[in-house]
């Protein structure tokens, strides 16, 4: 039995150590939010956030979540500036894999208030859109920027 | 609609009773939403229901891949329906034949068909509900019906302003009317002047739960009880058979319940296992822990060079393969023509991967089987769930999912088949989840193509007699041998769905076009319907051609083609459509005007995909940068012009253009899947690579939106891109690139040739 805390929450989970949180997170607790792309930690589909920064849930085994904040989808608020944005710049097609690209970008703005075209593109790239909605992506994240830094004053 | 559209779409209506398997279609089972939806509300058609809160639910039959087709049909209801457009909701049917496609007769989504064949009944639904809520209000406002009109989801009287809302006279249970068809039949409609909702890029109904985690994919479903299972593939692509099945480690997994090995009766899928276990990661150990010997079948030795050298051999034989296309006599005009060219062109095995792994969730309830999937041909689907299990299709209930990306590939039903027998085998629900490397290994491919065209030129230049044959597995022969056509002769059947795009637009007094099937490819990579299909390919190689012979005759490409878009005969009025798509993504990109770097190339493509009856007028003018010595090239702008009639909403369109267009790059660069002994040479997105954000080059998107019956977005403009890349890199440094995809070791043996 683990004790993970998910999105502000205690949930105890009866699971092997080393079951990836992805499969955790998904199918014992139930959160679908959070996608299974390709179990390989290449498309990034799964992306959640430890302690606020982004990793590939797939990768990541339980035992090493414990203890560490983790924040999924359903974690984020529904009207997180980044969401906002992605209904704004109508960026999702299938959308399978809009969980975890918003998640991935919110690990980039909490750390960089104003990326530039470069960065976001850096820091993006390993998540896969097959419907290949980059440049929504691109956009939403640079509104979203522009929202959360009029908001903080800055 | 032309004649011949008419003609080709009513040819299709008769897939309902015909199958792959030759299971008949039916359905008993109850829907679920649709009983939900029925207390209080008012339902004039099958396809929406209104609430007495106001909220308009439309039934969608069509499979929600990210299209935003559940959107587009509520916007066209809407428009008819004067509803207010924040009081539109979707809904996802079963596999319940009342939400068939009206021309298609079946649940069936591809071909960029969805608008284009749905946008009357959509329309007419709309229509008959304002009709009734119009009677309905009027008599609640006591007044005549004829003095109002209904705007924005109220019922109005024009000269007195009193007006009441869809939601209080659906509430006072006085629209009640169920509209008949022939009285849908007879309805007058709005007229493009009168569109208000249409051609307005209204906020997509399917986007604000993909942004929350909310959007339910069948991925997603979960059931009381459920095991899971994960497939254990065999070595091969397809032949092979089970040995022996050894569960000593397997049983030493927590959670772990059994291995099934399938029996499939419908022979869509070969050596196939399913391990199953209380959890996935139980499963998934399970699977990797199993002990299987195979006998590898007929098929272990092959690979893409024995498809290819089959290919050739059938090519070379003038027996085979039937006519798609007879005009003239293009033999005798070219071997009598001043210049003659021949050229073969080529294209990979590729693979759909969408993001969402194959998936099904099946359990049997009552004598009804449920799978939960999201699904592109429900129809087919379920019955094929049937044909697996051995029961009649009446009992198995297909419900529907947002799908994380279709592109074809669930066009096809093989999810289903693990998933039902696991959960017979077993006696409880089960819910399937193939892993990244299963739904790579076993996909139901775009099949590798060879294509051999010969042409010849008067002294002119002018084109006066093409050849044209295409070689590759037939999809439909396999899959859906309904959709088969008769060839030019009348002789035989073929797979238009293989050749479609070969009969292009252009005027050329001679000009044949051979389909033939590639057997041993059939069998050896059962194929599917990618996006955008056969275009994809003929394309590749009629614009690639036609770029070749422009140049064989000292023409600018774009005058060229345009030369040929005379609309004569048969090409009256598409060709001209074509011509204008043409010149204006030649104008955006500045062609003839703009002085372009060295070694810098502007590449021209135009398109009639998807299928002539279907033509979206589609042009693209690409430009390449070429590194002269290491071959290494980038693309750097795609300049797209689209015209495809109406626009229901632009912004959609739009984004259905950025998503193909970056679509046939991908195609047209990164992706290849070679057969090797008989199996697909790619595991993950470590060796399968569609593009990625990095890559992505500058777009620009022209859409020519006129008031013709609406086409399709959402396929053509993947086709148009690779022809313009290549011509755009012949462009750049003078090397003609014929096999896709395109690599920069092609071109750097291309550059070493002419050096030499």
């Amino acid at each position: 039995m683990l004790t993970l805390t998910v999105n502000g929450q205690q949930k105890q989970v009866d699971v092997e150590s080393d079951t990836p949180l992805l499969w955790v997170i998904r199918e014992h607790l139930q959160m679908t939010g959070t996608k299974f792309g390709c179990g390989a930690g290449l498309c990034g589909a799964c992306t959640v956030h430890l302690d606020g920064t982004a990793v590939r849930s797939c990768q990541t085994a339980a035992k090493d979540a414990v203890g560490r904040k983790i924040t999924t989808i359903e974690g984020l608020g529904g009207n997180h500036p980044l969401q906002v944005a992605w209904v704004a710049e109508q960026v999702p097609q299938c959308g399978y894999c809009q969980s975890g690209q918003i998640m991935q970008a919110a690990s980039l703005l909490s750390k960089n208030p104003d990326p530039s075209k470069a960065e976001i593109v850096a820091h993006m790239d390993g998540n896969l859109c097959r419907c290949m909605t980059y440049g929504r992506i691109q956009k939403a994240i640079v509104r979203a920027a522009a929202d959360m830094r009029a908001k903080s004053g800055s | 609609m032309t004649h011949m559209e008419r003609n080709s779409l009513r040819r299709r209506s008769f897939i309902v009773g015909a199958s792959a398997t030759g299971l008949a279609f039916g359905y008993v089972a109850a829907n679920n939403i649709e009983d939900a939806l029925a207390a209080n509300s008012f339902g004039p058609t099958a396809w929406y229901s209104i609430g007495p809160d106001g909220i308009v639910t439309v039934m969608v039959g069509k499979a929600e891949m990210g299209q935003h087709v559940s959107s587009t049909m509520a916007q066209i209801v809407a428009e008819e329906l004067e509803a207010d457009w924040s009081k539109m909701r979707i809904a996802l049917p079963t596999n319940d034949p009342r939400y068939n496609d009206p021309v298609l007769g079946a649940l069936i989504t591809g071909g960029s068909w969805s608008t284009r064949m749905n946008f009357d009944a959509m329309s007419r639904a709309g229509a008959a509900g304002r009709i009734t809520l119009v009677e309905a209000g009027a008599g609640m406002l006591g007044v005549k019906p004829e003095e109002c009109r209904a705007s924005n989801g109220q019922v109005i009287h024009s000269k007195t302003g009193k007006r009441i809302s869809y939601a209080k006279i659906v509430a006072g249970g006085k629209a009640s009317k169920v509209w008949t068809a022939d009285e849908l039949k007879a309805l007058k409609l709005k007229t493009p002047d009168q569109y208000k909702l249409v051609g307005q890029a209204v906020p997509q109904l399917d986007i604000p739960s993909k942004t929350n985690g909310t959007a339910k994919y069948g991925i997603d479903t979960m059931v009381p009880g459920m095991l899971y299972g994960r497939p254990v593939m065999p070595p091969v692509r397809y032949g092979a058979t089970v040995k022996s099945v050894d569960e000593t480690e397997a049983r030493k997994i927590k959670g772990y319940v059994k291995a099934v090995t399938l029996d499939d009766k419908t022979a869509t899928t070969s050596g196939w296992i399913v391990a199953v276990a209380t959890t996935y990661e139980g499963a998934k150990k399970a699977a990797d822990a199993l002990k299987v010997t195979y006998d590898k079948g007929p098929y272990a030795n092959v690979s893409d060079q024995t498809l290819i050298d089959e290919a050739k051999k059938l090519q070379q034989d003038g027996s085979s393969g039937q006519l798609f296309v007879s005009n003239g006599d293009p033999v005798n005009a070219i071997s009598g023509a001043a210049k003659q060219l021949e050229a073969e062109y080529t294209t990979s095995i590729n693979i759909h991967c969408p993001l969402e792994p194959m998936n099904a969730t099946a359990y049997e309830q009552g004598g009804v089987w449920h799978v939960h999937t999201g699904n592109q041909f429900a129809t087919r689907t379920g019955a094929l769930a049937a044909g697996a299990l051995g029961i009649d299709p009446k009992h198995v209930v297909l419900h529907q999912y947002f799908l994380g990306g279709g592109f074809g590939r669930r066009l096809d039903g093989d999810m289903v088949i693990p998933a039902v027998l696991a959960a017979k085998a077993v006696g409880k629900p089960v819910k399937l989840i193939y892993s990244r490397e299963d739904d790579m290994a076993m996909d139901f491919t775009r099949p590798l193509t060879y294509q051999k065209v010969r042409a010849g030129l008067d002294g002119d230049g002018k084109l006066v007699g093409l050849q044209h044959d295409v070689v590759c597995a037939w999809p439909d022969e396999r899959w859906g041998p309904a959709f088969l056509a008769e060839s030019a002769d009348k002789k035989a059947k073929l797979d238009a769905f293989t050749v479609n795009g070969a009969d292009f637009w252009y005027s050329v007094p001679n000009h044949k076009v051979r389909a033939i099937l590639n057997e041993l490819a059939q069998k050896a990579t059962p194929s599917g319907h990618l996006r955008s299909v056969a275009p994809g390919w003929t394309f590749w190689a009629v614009e690639s051609m036609i770029d070749e012979l422009a140049h064989a005759a000292g023409k600018d490409p774009v005058e060229y083609r345009l030369a040929m878009l005379d609309g004569a005969g048969d090409n009256k009025v598409g060709a001209k459509k074509l011509a204008n798509a043409l010149r204006t993504a030649a104008g955006r990109a500045g062609w003839g005007s703009v002085e372009l770097p060295k070694n810098t190339g502007l590449g021209i493509a135009c398109v009639s995909s998807q299928e002539r009856a279907t033509a979206t007028w589609t042009a693209c003018a690409a430009t390449v940068e070429v590194n002269p010595t290491s071959g290494a090239f980038e693309v750097k702008k795609l300049n797209v012009a689209m015209d495809l009639g109406t626009v229901v909403n632009p912004d959609g369109v739009k984004a259905q253009v950025e998503g193909s267009a970056l679509w046939g790059m991908s195609l047209a660069l990164f992706e290849a899947a070679p057969l090797k002994n008989g199996a697909l040479q790619a595991s993950n997105f470590g060796d399968y690579t569609p593009l990625r954000m990095s890559e992505m080059p500058d777009l620009d998107i022209s859409i020519i939106a006129n008031n013709d019956p609406p086409s399709g977005c959402g396929e053509p403009a993947v086709t148009v891109i690779a022809p313009a890349i290549a011509n755009a890199i012949f462009n750049a440094v003078g090397v003609r690139v014929r096999s896709l995809p395109i690599t920069q070791a092609a071109v750097r043996k291309g550059l070493q040739a002419k050096k030499t």
